[in-house]
């Protein structure tokens, strides 16, 4: 029997990470996750978890002591927003070049600036391309389940890559809903504990970590990572099977809402999501065919799987909450369309970044944009495909 | 999408505790086996600053995650505001408005640009200096919402904020008679005008 609760994101992060009882927690507080290591740091002081907590001056410090916990043979999280990410820059890349399995919850904001303290995706945007894998949560139940999820994952021998959890920064971060918890005994079991094969504390095997690699291996160990990234998409199904026997929630690289028979539809990511699954139900009541994809995996990109999923729709827009500022379109609608072009889905699409510093989006926002694929489906004419929702007219 | 959606949205002033009553109100409805959701609209905080609070409180699960722009009730902790913000902008006419106040039906109808719809009044301010000898008006404002908005059974709230004031003044038992008699003289006191 799951445990009926109500839980704030940012409290369903500390409970997953003080079910998971890491080795090592090593945090410095930014709005708006600054709950999670403050929640968890009452774990370690009334005992609750046997954790090594390390309140460090700096998020380069936080990253830094991850990596030097992993590497040692420990199992290190951390949890971080916006700039405290952009100063962990230098170390992100090392965590996942060294093939370490750290767990972050990366609770998104906006990276300055000017100074904003809201959501949108700038944060995780900004680190896509260094090698972690990223899953996004639609609410505090996703952000929990995918924590529980994330050691599996990311310890997994074929993978062993760092990995972040996203959860919408207030929107989800500081709001109270109801959340199924699972048994400590169970969340114990599933997770396991950590037996990395080669580890920096082991004196029967004397080793480097993070020497020199030039010309001669680099390019060799860049593909290994690549290759990893690969592999995790099948170990993330796995996981996430397994997690549905024990719970019965059921999770997958995206999740499709009335999307088999759809004519129209929107690929967002987040709490996004739950404002346009009720933007899909008011339009079918309408008679209109519209469905969802909202990706959970952001990274490794399930490409091809995408473009299968929406290889029969006649238009589709994809949000993205963090401008790439290249004049072109999001991140993620890129992602989407060359996934969709190399697969020879020639669906047409359009990019809009909304969202943006925090600006609320409203289920008239998202049917707007319905409307406007119905507009594309009617006329045949995409116009243009880079398009803002929610910005103010004057 | 569910019909049975309530949709509550709290205007007060930094430092009242509005944020605190939406998150209690949240608390009591889950309690009685409801979906909730209980989220502050955060900008800069300072005391004194028009602060905003939202709830949604539904039998089927909550999927939207927007600010509520349409409540089917306003709550307003601090009459101050009525004059500087627009706190029944959107309010359904069916619905109704809580304000804790002491001014009369006239003014409040001409204040809040002739809204329609029923307007409840509470003095928070006697209710809370009676039973608790101190102005914490959130105590008196969660009973009143709960009274005019009939979302829960008056004697089901009483016993589940009973057992939650038990939790929150652990350290502070003293305390916990006064708050229950502010809920009970708030239940009974607030008005239509």
């Amino acid at each position: 029997m799951s445990i009926r609760e109500r839980l704030s994101g940012n409290e369903a992060a500390a409970t997953a990470m003080k079910q998971i009882n890491p080795d090592v927690v090593a945090a410095f507080p930014i709005t708006p996750s600054t709950e999670i290591p403050q929640y968890f740091s009452t774990f370690v002081s009334n005992g609750s978890v046997d954790t090594e907590f390390v309140a460090v001056e700096s998020e380069h410090s936080a990253m830094s002591a991850c990596i030097g916990a992993e590497a040692a043979g420990a199992r290190a999280m951390t949890a971080t927003s916006a700039n405290g990410l952009s100063l962990m820059w230098e170390m992100i890349y090392i965590a996942s070049s060294l093939r370490l399995p750290i767990v972050m919850s990366l609770v998104n904001r906006a990276v300055s600036g000017p100074l904003n303290i809201h959501n949108d995706y700038s944060d995780a945007m900004g680190v896509r391309d260094s090698g972690w894998i990223m899953l996004f949560s639609e609410n505090n139940q996703e952000a929990y389940d995918n924590l529980i999820m994330a050691h599996r994952i990311a310890e997994h021998k074929d993978v062993l890559l760092p990995l972040m959890i996203c959860q919408d920064g207030f929107i989800t971060s500081h709001s109270i809903e109801n959340i199924e918890l699972i048994e400590d005994e169970k969340v114990k079991e599933f997770v396991g504990s950590y037996h990395p094969q080669h580890y920096l504390l082991n004196d029967k095997e004397p080793m480097a970590v993070g020497p020199m690699d030039l010309q001669a291996f680099l390019f060799e160990h860049k593909y290994e990572q690549a290759e990893a990234m690969r592999n995790a998409k099948k170990v993330i199904l796995e996981v996430a099977e397994e997690f549905e026997k024990m719970t019965g929630r059921k999770y997958g690289l995206f999740e499709e809402y009335k999307l088999d028979d759809a004519e129209i539809a929107v690929v967002c990511m987040n709490s996004t999501a739950g404002t346009t699954k009720d933007v899909v139900d008011a339009l079918r009541e309408k008679g209109i065919k519209a469905g969802m994809l909202k990706v959970r995996v952001f990274r490794p990109f399930p490409a091809e799987e995408i473009a299968k999923a929406l290889s029969h729709v006649k238009a589709v827009a994809v949000l993205d909450k963090s401008d790439s500022l290249n004049g072109a379109g999001g991140a993620l609608f890129e992602d989407v369309v060359s996934g969709m072009y190399v697969n020879g889905n020639n669906v047409k699409a359009l990019s809009y970044v909304y969202g943006i510093g925090g600006r609320d989006t409203t289920t008239k926002d998202i049917s707007s944009v319905y409307t406007d694929l119905e507009e594309v489906v009617k006329t045949g004419n995409v116009g243009n495909p880079y398009r803002y929702l929610g910005l103010r007219k004057e | 999408m569910s019909n049975n959606l309530v949709e509550i949205r709290w205007h007060g002033r930094g430092g009242q505790g509005a944020k605190t009553a939406s998150l209690l109100l949240a608390d009591a409805a889950f309690n009685t086996g409801k979906y909730i959701q209980g989220f502050p609209e955060y900008g800069p905080e300072r005391m004194g600053a028009p602060i905003t609070a939202y709830n949604r409180v539904s039998d089927t699960p909550i999927r939207i995650h927007s600010n509520i722009y349409e409540p089917d009730y306003v709550v307003v902790v601090d009459d101050t505001l009525l004059e500087s913000v627009d706190v029944t902008a959107g309010l359904k006419e069916n619905g109704a408005i809580v304000i804790n106040t002491t001014k009369d039906g006239e003014y409040l109808r001409k204040v809040l640009n002739g809204y329609k719809g029923k307007i409840y009044t509470i003095d928070a301010r006697k209710v809370s200096m009676e039973t608790l000898g101190k102005y914490f008006p959130n105590t008196p404002m969660l009973a009143a919402i709960i009274k005019v908005s009939g979302i829960m059974e008056e004697g089901a709230f009483l016993e589940d904020m009973k057992g939650s004031f038990k939790h929150k003044f652990a350290k502070k038992p003293e305390v916990i008679e006064g708050n229950m008699k502010a809920l009970e003289m708030a239940l009974t006191s607030v008005q239509e005008v």
